[in-house]
Formats: C-alpha cells, structure tokens, sequence
C-alpha cells in the first residue's frame, strides 16, 4: 500500500498465542472501515507487504523472554509514537511467566531432548519491564471491542472509555448471581479488572483473572473470605498464577498464601 | 541465477532465505542452500519462543488443563481443549454422555469454521490472486473478501455462545461443559448457518476453479479415523501407509526429534524416519465417504480428484471442510436439547491417559499423567505443526529444483506460499517470507 496521510499501524509479537493480534481481523464488521482509516503498515500475520517506520500506532502481544527480543523490544519502541501493549503476556508476562517462580533450565530439559539449542531468560516479564508503554490492554484475550475503542480513541485525539471497575459489577450488570456467595465457587471477580463481560460466572464458574488486577484491589480479603470458606492455600495460589498471575497484585498475593501456608 | 568458481569445479551455489514467514500463526523463517541445481540443505528456522507449557502443565489441578493448553493457540484453542478433555477423561475413566459429545462436536465446528474462513479469505487466496493481503485484495474483490469475513464471523458467533467468548472460550471442563446453551439460543444462529453452507458451497467452485502448481510427492497422510464419522473428536489414528492404531499407540510410531534450528520438535515416522502429512488434505483423502451428503457431493463434483497428492489444493480440502462444518453443525444444532447436566461428575483417581482429535491443522495428540489428588504429574503434546515441519522441508527440498529459474522475489514467494498450503501454526506456527539469495 502506497504511504499517505493515514495514520500507520504496526502490530509486532513476541512470546504469545496470537490470539490477541486475531482480535484485528476477528473485527469482521469493522476490519473494512478500519483499513480506510489507518495503514496497516506491519502486521505480519495479515500481510506480506511492509511499510517501514516509524509507525504512529504500535501494537505489541507478547512478553519478553529471550535474550533477541529483550532487544528486539527496544527497535519496536524507538520506531513506535504510541505504543500500545494487547493482552495479559504483553501487560503482565502470560502463563509462561509460571517459570518466575521455577527452575527454568529444569523446565527445557523436561520439554526439549537438548536443552542446549534453547536461548530463553529466567524469567517472562511484561513490556513495561523493557520499555516505555503508553497504554496497556488488558485480557487473555483482550476484548476486540475494546481494541476497537482504543484504536478509535487515537484517531479522535481523545483517551479511551474503558471501564475501571471489577468484574463483579459486570456481574451485576449482567444479573448473575454471585458464584462465591451462592455456590462458594472460587473467583477471582472482586479483584479482577473488567472487561470481559464477566462471561465465567455467567458460565456458572469463577472468574480466573484474565483481565489482570484492577487499580486498589483488596486481595488479602478476598484469600481470607474463600479460605474461612473451604479453599485451600494451595488452590488458592494456583487460581492467582494463571495468565495474569505476574501482575504484582496477583503475585504478591499468591506469595503471601505460600508463606503464611506452604 | 549467476555462478562463479568456487573451487577446482565451478560450483552453482544459491542460498534461499526467508527472515519471516508472514500470512501464517507465528513466527518463523527459512532457509536454503543449492548447489548446481541439487538441494543441499533447507531449514525451517522456527524462532518462536518456547514457553514450556509441558513444563509448568505439572502440578496443576486437571481442571485448569482446558483452560492452560488453550492459550498454546489463539487460533485453535478449542483443538486444545477437547485434546486436553479427551486425554484427561482417559486417564480417569470418565465416560462423557452423548450428549456432552454432540455438543464439542458443535463447539469444533466452529472452530473449524472461524480457522479454515481465516485461512482461506485473509491468508491464502492472496496467494492465488497475486497480492500481499486480503486487505488489498478486497479492493478488487470485495464481494468475495466480505463473504470470507461473514463466514468467519459466523463460527466466531457459534464460539461465543458455546463458549463465552471465541478466543479461549471458558465453557469447556473435563467432564463436558460448565454450562449448555437453551435450545433458542442455539436456533437463532440457523439462518445465519444456513447462509453459510450455501457460501461455504459457493467457496468449494470458487477455489477449485485456482490455478494449482504442478506438484504432487509421494505423501504419507495422516488422519484420526471413526468407523461412521468424519474425524474430530475420536479416535483412532490411520495412514495412507496402513497405520491404523489406538492413540495409546501413537508416540511408538510417531518419533519427536530436536533440530538445532528450531524451537518445535519435529515429528517423523520412528520406524522409516520419513516425513507424514497431516491437516485438511490429508483428512479428506483418508475420509472422504464420511463427509456430510452436500461437503461430500461438493468435493466429488467440484473437479478435484481425490485422493489428491497436490498439497496447493489443500485450500480446497478445507473449502469442503468448511462445507461440512456448516452442515454438521446444522444438524447437531437441529437435534439439540438442552441436556439435564452439562458435566458428568468426576472421581478423581490416579491415571493416565491419552487422545488425539483433528485440530483445523491436523491431529493434535495429548498425554497426561494424574495423581489421587488430581494434580498432573506429567504432560506431552504433540501439535499438528510440529508433524507438519518435515513435510514442510521435504517438500521444500522437491519444489525448489523446479523454481530455480525465477527470480530472487519470485523464489521466496513461490517457497512461501507452499509452505502457506500447511497453514501453519507457528505458536503452536501467518503471510510473509524475506527471501536473501547468496550467489558465489
């Protein structure tokens, strides 16, 4: 596509799923539209035409967790006016951050016949451990509708709606009755930022944090409420190390338990 | 192509690189070496990051696998799922009801139907019609770019209200579904089905009419086989070579091996060491009487000889796929009522077990091994990319002799675009590859 006076768009990914750049094309009503508004000038998953920098909207999935990209990470920056982190590996390290709290040389001889051709660090962090973000998307995966806002949001020069509470005011919303008070199901919900629409409990199970910690939350009252209930420490820190389970909410949190109860 | 002495006899050398495999999940590269028209060497140079799911899999409670191994996929993570469920209800001798069955049957066709329309629109009929996305192909096929996306968006729907959402759904649990959608629910998608089958049928002529490269090696295919069923959820394991065996069976025949240029294992046959093909294609070809009656009248009439050997006419296989997704999923969406319990309960026990089911990119094989509390003490997946990648090379190693008189560009393209007919799933494998040629 020839440069013109179109915003240029670059979606870069580092260790991830993909699930969240598939949001972009996952917006099969909008996609069109949004194409005569930006350029989409690199995003590999969808084109094999590539514009080069510098980009006006950079959109980064994934964490860090080689050598390669901990520098990769930085070009993407240097070449990036917004930089915007989609999802839970870019904003809190991802489930493959499980291997913070683990012998990460033990984790790829038990995966790889030799260890020796891997080229990873200790430790999976989120993109704001390298660089400069300026806004970070939440969810495993983000909410497409929610990308759309923030992309939106850009183009009009204004900051984006998105809502700041937790998931159990979507709950609310959505008339779900309480999972934890009803069924003394575990969930995340009062800690979690919303986002997602609070579809587990209206799935008739916890919420599993995929969204990340909202700002302020209170987890030691949550872990004391569902122990006095039956759950069990171990149970407890294995519901806070999921996807998001490297957002220092969530850590500290799961750290506390193993203390307090190993 | 220009030679130049490079010893006693002048030697023809041309490298082939590709930095980046673009239009395909994931990140990779490629490599090649030729000398005086012979292969020499090719790499698949697979740098995605590992993220040792096998690894951290230990110690997790076998209700939380479901949820875990989605996230290898943001494309298939129902595939995930239901090898995960599968595997799981093997090691503890769970036996779900049918009517659990029919409803991840549905849920899969969705899967399907949101992967295979990707594929097919946005990622390979660039290919075919010579541009480098579908976002610059919709300019001078609009009609046929914007039917793509409604047919994606249509399994997307089917995911949504199955699953909660359509990337990492939230519904699925060892044992069935946390929650089983109404009736109603479920017949307020038939129209928007019924326009897909009709498009998805429209799709079959459409690729079919392409115009296909010469190319057909001598493929091993490799595909789950049910005695009455096209292949999904179970459960045997079948070859165009006369393997025919339990999933229990699969790792003795199927061998992992670990090359320095990759961070996926690649997969190949333990007794021959020979490459296998696994995917639409080789579903089709191994299965094509248990298609449903329009996807099978489709792909006998639409011109295509199966079994076809032609791994560019895979988009055609997964256009009879999507064909059958749709009709499937209007007849489990026609008997469906709600059933009394969305889950069977589970007696936790020590076990292990292990499924293969089809992923939209082939079988998708997963082990586990529980103890009496519950926890995994041990995990294998074996994703269909990772049996794919020697296939890959091995086709790679023919095509290339063939291609050498285009140019540079023309080389990658031609090499990028094969590798494009296995859809390849890198982070378990999208559309672009940066070819350096080398000439001594």
């Amino acid at each position: 596509m020839a440069s013109d006076a179109r915003p240029k768009l670059a979606v870069h990914k580092f260790s991830s799923c993909d699930g969240c750049q598939l949001a972009l094309l996952s917006l099969e009503d909008e996609l069109l539209s949004l194409v005569g508004e930006v350029e989409v000038a690199y995003f590999l998953e969808a084109s094999s035409a590539t514009a080069a920098g510098p980009y006006d909207v950079v959109l980064v999935e994934g964490s860090i967790t080689t050598p390669h990209d901990a520098e990769r990470i930085k070009a993407v920056r240097k070449d990036a006016k917004y930089l915007i982190t989609i999802g839970a590996c870019a904003t809190a390290g991802g489930i493959q951050a499980l291997r913070n709290w683990a012998d990460v040389e033990e984790f790829a001889r038990f995966v790889y016949p030799t260890p020796a051709f891997i080229h990873t660090l200790k430790e999976s962090t989120p993109i704001s451990s390298h660089v400069a973000v300026d806004f970070e998307l939440s969810g495993c995966p983000i909410n497409k509708v929610q990308l759309l806002e923030v992309i939106t949001s850009l183009l009009q020069g204004r900051a984006p709606h998105l809502p700041p509470h937790a998931v159990c005011m979507e709950c609310k919303r959505r008339g779900t009755v309480c999972v934890t008070v009803a069924q003394g199901i575990p969930c995340l919900g009062p800690l979690t930022l919303a986002g997602c629409g609070a579809i587990c409990p209206a799935y008739n199970r916890g919420c599993y944090g995929c969204f990340g910690p909202m700002e302020n939350p209170n987890p030691d009252s949550l872990t004391n409420h569902l122990q006095r209930a039956g759950a069990s420490p171990g149970e407890l820190v294995r519901l806070l190390r999921g996807f998001t389970g490297y957002a220092e909410a969530f850590r500290s949190a799961s750290e506390k338990l193993e203390k307090t109860a190993p | 192509m220009t030679t130049s002495p490079t010893g006693p006899s002048a030697l023809p050398l041309r490298t082939v690189k590709v930095e980046n495999l673009s239009r395909v999940e994931g990140e990779g590269g490629l490599y090649a070496r030729v000398e005086n028209g012979v292969v020499r060497e090719v790499k698949l140079d697979i740098f995605e990051p590992p993220r040792f799911f096998e690894a951290f899999l230990r110690g997790r409670h076998f209700q939380e696998v479901p949820d875990i191994t989605a996230r290898i996929c943001g494309i298939c993570p129902v595939a995930y799922q239901m090898s995960s469920v599968h595997a799981l209800e093997a090691a503890m001798g769970v036996t779900i009801t049918p009517e659990i069955r029919a409803l991840r049957r549905l849920l899969y066709c969705g899967e399907w139907i949101e992967s295979h329309a990707l594929h097919i629109y946005l990622l390979q009929a660039p290919d075919f019609l010579g541009y480098d996305s579908a976002i610059a192909m919709a300019a001078d096929h609009p009609k046929e770019v914007e039917q793509g996306l409604r047919l994606k968006k249509i399994g997307n729907d089917l995911l949504e209200l199955l699953g909660g959402r359509a990337t990492h759904p939230v519904s699925v649990c060892v044992g069935g579904f946390y929650k089983a959608p109404r009736r109603a629910e479920l017949l307020k998608l038939k129209p928007d089905l019924e326009w897909g089958l009709e498009a998805s049928l429209a799709t079959v002529k459409l690729v079919a009419g392409l115009k296909f490269p010469d190319f057909a090696p001598d493929y091993e295919f490799v595909s789950v086989s049910h005695p009455d069923e096209y292949p999904m959820n179970e459960r045997r394991i079948v070859s165009s070579a006369g393997v025919d065996i339990e999933p229990a069976e699969f790792e003795r025949v199927s061998l992992e091996e670990h090359v320095e240029h990759s961070t996926a294992l690649h997969s190949k046959r333990a007794d021959t060491g020979r490459s296998y093909f696994v995917g639409p294609l080789a579903r089709i070809n191994l299965n094509l009487e248990k298609l449903f009656p329009r996807a099978k009248e489709a792909a006998k009439t639409c011109g295509i000889r199966w079994p076809s050997r032609n791994p560019f006419q895979g988009i055609v296989a997964r256009a009879v796929e999507l064909v059958h997704a749709y009709e499937e999923a209007i007849t489990l969406v026609d008997a469906y009522q709600q059933p009394a319990l969305s889950r069977v309960e589970i007696k936790v026990r020590a076990g292990e077990g292990c499924a293969a089911t089809e992923a939209p990119r082939g079988v998708l094989y997963h082990r586990y091994r529980v103890n009496n509390q519950g926890l995994v003490e041990f995990a294998r997946i074996v994703p269909p990319t990772a049996q794919n990648y020697r296939r890959m090379e091995d086709d790679l190693r023919l095509y290339l002799p063939g291609i050498l008189d285009r140019s540079e560009p023309e080389i990658a393209r031609a090499c990028e675009d094969l590798i494009r007919n296995y859809d390849p799933c890198i982070s378990c494998s999208t559309h672009f590859l940066k070819l350096k040629l080398d000439r001594e």
